[in-house]
């Protein structure tokens, strides 16, 4: 089914979200890598503040290639998500209820999204530069030593993805296969 | 002897970076765009026409096809009658490599120290593989390589017993636990024979050889074909969202081998398989 949905992802619309489901998103989204995760993770450890409010919110696993005069954003395609695995579920303890990435999730993370209620979207891999055009507007808010790794803000448009784990743990990925 | 100054290496070098992360090679870009006729289920066909849609837009408005414009694979066939003049030539290759990443607005997508991980910041030094060849020419092949895929590629020491069935297995078995985490369509490298090392270097040269190509001898051909039609067989599909297309092609390249042996070498790769070559 297709849904179009706003930012911030509340309860009301992760529960309306099942695996399958070819979602649009507008809104404000955030992007983090490896390297942005790592340190996140060790400051939430140490009881520091993070850079953004995770509370219903919602990670872009990006690391774009730099942008031309005039463009907002460079090729903006997903990365593979399972590197982010072992930071996730402290992050989706902490508000998080959003992801956007591609590939499969270890157990400890689908484990931790039916607890908390979260919903994990794929976008297409390798469709980096259409993706970019959804992309409205993008600002660097932490880590900008990291480079392409730094924690950007994005303004999206009718960003399009796809539901692969829902809120109850369905997962896309092994239903396909289940049905091949 | 023929003189070559280590100049036109570093420009030529520079342009084919730049070339490869914006577009695909022919051969390449028929399998990704003819795709989507083969495709059976609705949201692969809608995936594979982003991905069509995607090529387009790379290439009108000046946007890398992929945000990992990859790590620069460089294999250079250099003929034993060209003397390299300038520079050392893998200062050359690196300098190139540091100018197309930088002029081009590719990602920097290398760290130094692979424990300590601070980024290089100008997605040097690349990779270089040499080969000295008859001649007095320079064969250089740019292959910027994505690690999506890289990380679910897979070397195995298979025991001559094992077989034609051994290596299939070995392969069905990569592009089963790649899934979804390689962005398929995929297009598979294939190394066997050889040893530990030349098995991996051969599956990387695979993915480099012309899609419209088979393998001339007969028994990698047909085992090319069957390794296709079984991949495509799997349901994996576009996206890893389930569907008939899985992988766009299989290449394979062999090597004698050691009589106590059989290794072979998976190398997988997204649809973006870039490779730009020259002769200089």
């Amino acid at each position: 089914m297709d849904q179009y949905i706003n930012t911030p992802l509340t309860m009301d619309k992760v529960k309306g979200l099942q695996a399958g489901d070819y979602v649009y998103i507008t809104g404000t989204i955030y992007t983090a890598r490896d390297a942005a995760h790592q340190r996140m993770y060790q400051a939430m450890e140490e009881g520091k503040e993070i850079p953004f409010d995770l509370k219903d919110s919602i990670l872009y696993y990006l690391g774009p290639t730099p942008a031309r005069e005039g463009q907002v954003i460079g090729s903006a395609g997903p990365t593979t998500s399972s590197r982010m695995d072992k930071y996730t579920p402290l992050l989706l303890d902490n508000g998080l209820k959003g992801m956007i990435g591609k590939g499969k999730r270890s157990k400890e993370v689908v484990e931790s999204m039916v607890k908390n209620k979260a919903v994990y979207f794929a976008a297409v891999g390798g469709a980096g530069a259409l993706l970019s055009k959804k992309i409205k507007a993008s600002k660097v808010i932490a880590y900008d030593d990291l480079g392409t790794e730094a924690i950007r803000e994005l303004y999206v448009e009718d960003f399009p993805v796809i539901v692969v784990i829902d809120s109850k743990g369905n997962n896309l990925y092994e239903i396909v296969l289940q049905s091949s | 002897m023929r003189n070559l100054h280590t100049d036109e290496i570093i420009k030529n070098i520079k342009e084919m970076c730049i070339e490869a992360n914006y577009k695909l090679a022919s051969d390449v870009e028929e399998r990704v765009r003819g795709a989507y006729d083969q495709e059976a289920t609705a949201l692969g066909k809608q995936i594979l026409g982003q991905l069509a849609e995607n090529l387009d837009i790379a290439s009108e408005d000046s946007i890398p096809i992929c945000q990992d414009t990859g790590m620069a694979i460089i294999f250079i066939k250099l003929g034993q009658d060209v003397h390299i003049e300038g520079m050392d030539l893998e200062d050359a290759v690196n300098e190139g490599i540091r100018q197309g990443y930088e002029e081009g607005y590719l990602r920097k997508s290398v760290v130094g120290d692979p424990l300590i991980r601070i980024n290089t910041k100008d997605n040097t030094p690349g990779i270089i593989h040499y080969e000295i060849v008859a001649g007095d020419r320079v064969e250089i092949t740019v292959a910027p390589k994505g690690f999506g895929s890289e990380n679910m590629s897979r070397v195995y020491m298979l025991k001559p017993s094992d077989g034609v069935e051994g290596v299939k297995r070995a392969v069905l078995e990569t592009v089963k636990l790649a899934g979804p985490n390689a962005c398929p369509p995929i297009v598979v490298g294939v190394g066997i024979g050889g040893s530990f090392e030349k098995c991996a270097v051969l599956s990387k040269k695979a993915l480099t050889r012309s899609m419209d190509t088979s393998s001339p001898i007969e028994h990698i051909r047909e085992l090319e074909d069957e390794l296709l039609l079984e991949i495509n067989q799997l349901g994996i599909g576009p996206g890893g969202f389930g569907g008939k297309v899985t992988a766009l092609g299989v290449n394979i390249e062999t090597y004698p081998t050691h009589i106590a042996g059989l290794p072979v070498a998976i190398n997988i790769c997204c649809h973006v398989n870039r490779h730009v070559s020259r002769v200089l």
